[in-house]
């Protein structure tokens, strides 16, 4: 599962940064059919959670009502220079997780 | 004065052909045109594009060594010799002599020169090969040659395009050069340009080629649809980009 991240590669201590991530997956409802008529199983992304230095600062329980290839985005606060970790699983149990740095300055 | 008589029978040709342009060039407009503002913000966000999913999935796999020669699609060519390429397809590949889009161009180069396996139409590695390679062109104007062995299938193009079919009995040209910008229900009908393609559109919720469009809009008139790589369609394909021409590629754009 592919996955996309965008934050400042820099921010000032205490500044309000915006996070957004954006993750391929087909998001399956469980209402569609396929070709032959059979009922495709829903399989979408359920947990998504944000680790900002190992501190969970995020987290959204998606649904079907979701689109396919999911963009969320949040605010958080810069606090010390580190990693933020997205990981997120689907119904299928597959699991993914992407990372990117930042560093805080002052 | 032989020569003379043939540069006006030229001239006249080049007048006659610009006159058959239903859609005058001042008056070309991509389909980004016709979408609302919030579609066409996403289409211009690099990030929030999720076209770009499959660009970045393309570069990846342009990098990656593959087929029975080892050999990666970057290891032949520099990465600024692919900048405006896919603006001139579908484009008649010399060798052969037949008509490729750039799908076909890429199994080509994987059939004959990597030793690969070629790629299956709407997969999803074919899809970010072909947007990683037309994303270089972004903002290229879309200039395909129809001049030699290219002519006869811009005629089929053509003949394609004005031909009446399915049960609504309706040719391209009924929709996207007579009554483009009029409204079909809730929908915008668009002049139906293959600039952004392959796209994102929101009604498949995923990236699709200009096959798969061509292939809805005959599904939407209840004609027959063709499949996938079929000549007519690659006709079809080389006479929309000469009725584009000019407009700068926008790949991957978001549809809706």
């Amino acid at each position: 599962m592919a996955a996309r991240i965008q934050i400042p590669r820099e921010a000032r201590r205490g500044e309000v940064i915006e996070v957004c991530i954006l993750i391929q997956h087909p998001m399956e409802t469980g209402y569609r059919h396929d070709d032959v008529g059979h009922l495709i199983k829903r399989n979408v992304i359920n947990v998504l959670s944000c680790r900002y230095n190992g501190v969970e600062v995020f987290r959204a329980d998606l649904s079907s009502g979701i689109s396919a290839n999911p963009y969320v985005q949040f605010y958080t606060v810069a606090e010390a220079s580190g990693d933020l970790e997205f990981t997120w699983a689907d119904d299928e149990g597959q699991r993914g997780s992407e990372r990117q740095a930042i560093v805080v300055k002052g | 004065m032989r020569r003379l008589a043939l540069a006006a029978v030229a001239l006249a040709a080049g007048v006659a052909l610009a006159q058959e342009r239903a859609i005058a060039p001042g008056e070309l407009k991509s389909g980004s045109a016709f979408l609302g503002s919030d579609l066409r913000a996403l289409q211009n966000d690099d990030f929030a594009n999720p076209g770009m999913l499959w660009v970045e999935r393309g570069e990846k796999l342009w990098r990656e060594p593959a087929g029975k020669e080892n050999l990666a699609c970057a290891g032949c060519h520099k990465d600024t010799s692919m900048r405006g390429v896919a603006a001139s397809y579908p484009k008649i590949d010399k060798a052969s002599g037949k008509l490729l889009n750039l799908e076909g161009r890429i199994n080509l180069c994987r059939t004959e020169r990597i030793g690969a396996e070629p790629l299956r139409y709407e997969s999803e590695d074919l899809l970010a090969l072909t947007a990683y390679l037309a994303r270089q062109s972004l903002g290229a104007p879309i200039a395909a040659s129809i001049a030699g062995a290219a002519r006869a299938h811009f005629e089929a193009g053509r003949a394609s395009y004005h031909l009446r079919r399915g049960q609504m009995n309706l040719s391209c040209a009924h929709c996207h050069d007579a009554q483009w910008g009029k409204r079909l229900l809730s929908e915008t009908i668009s002049q139906g340009h293959p600039n952004a393609y392959p796209a994102y559109r929101m009604e498949w919720q995923t990236m699709g080629s200009l096959e798969r469009r061509l292939r809805a809009c005959l599904s939407g008139i209840r004609a027959e649809m063709l499949p996938y790589g079929s000549q007519e369609y690659l006709d079809l394909e080389l006479y929309l980009a000469w009725r584009a021409q000019g407009l700068p590629i926008e790949t991957p754009g978001v549809r809706r």
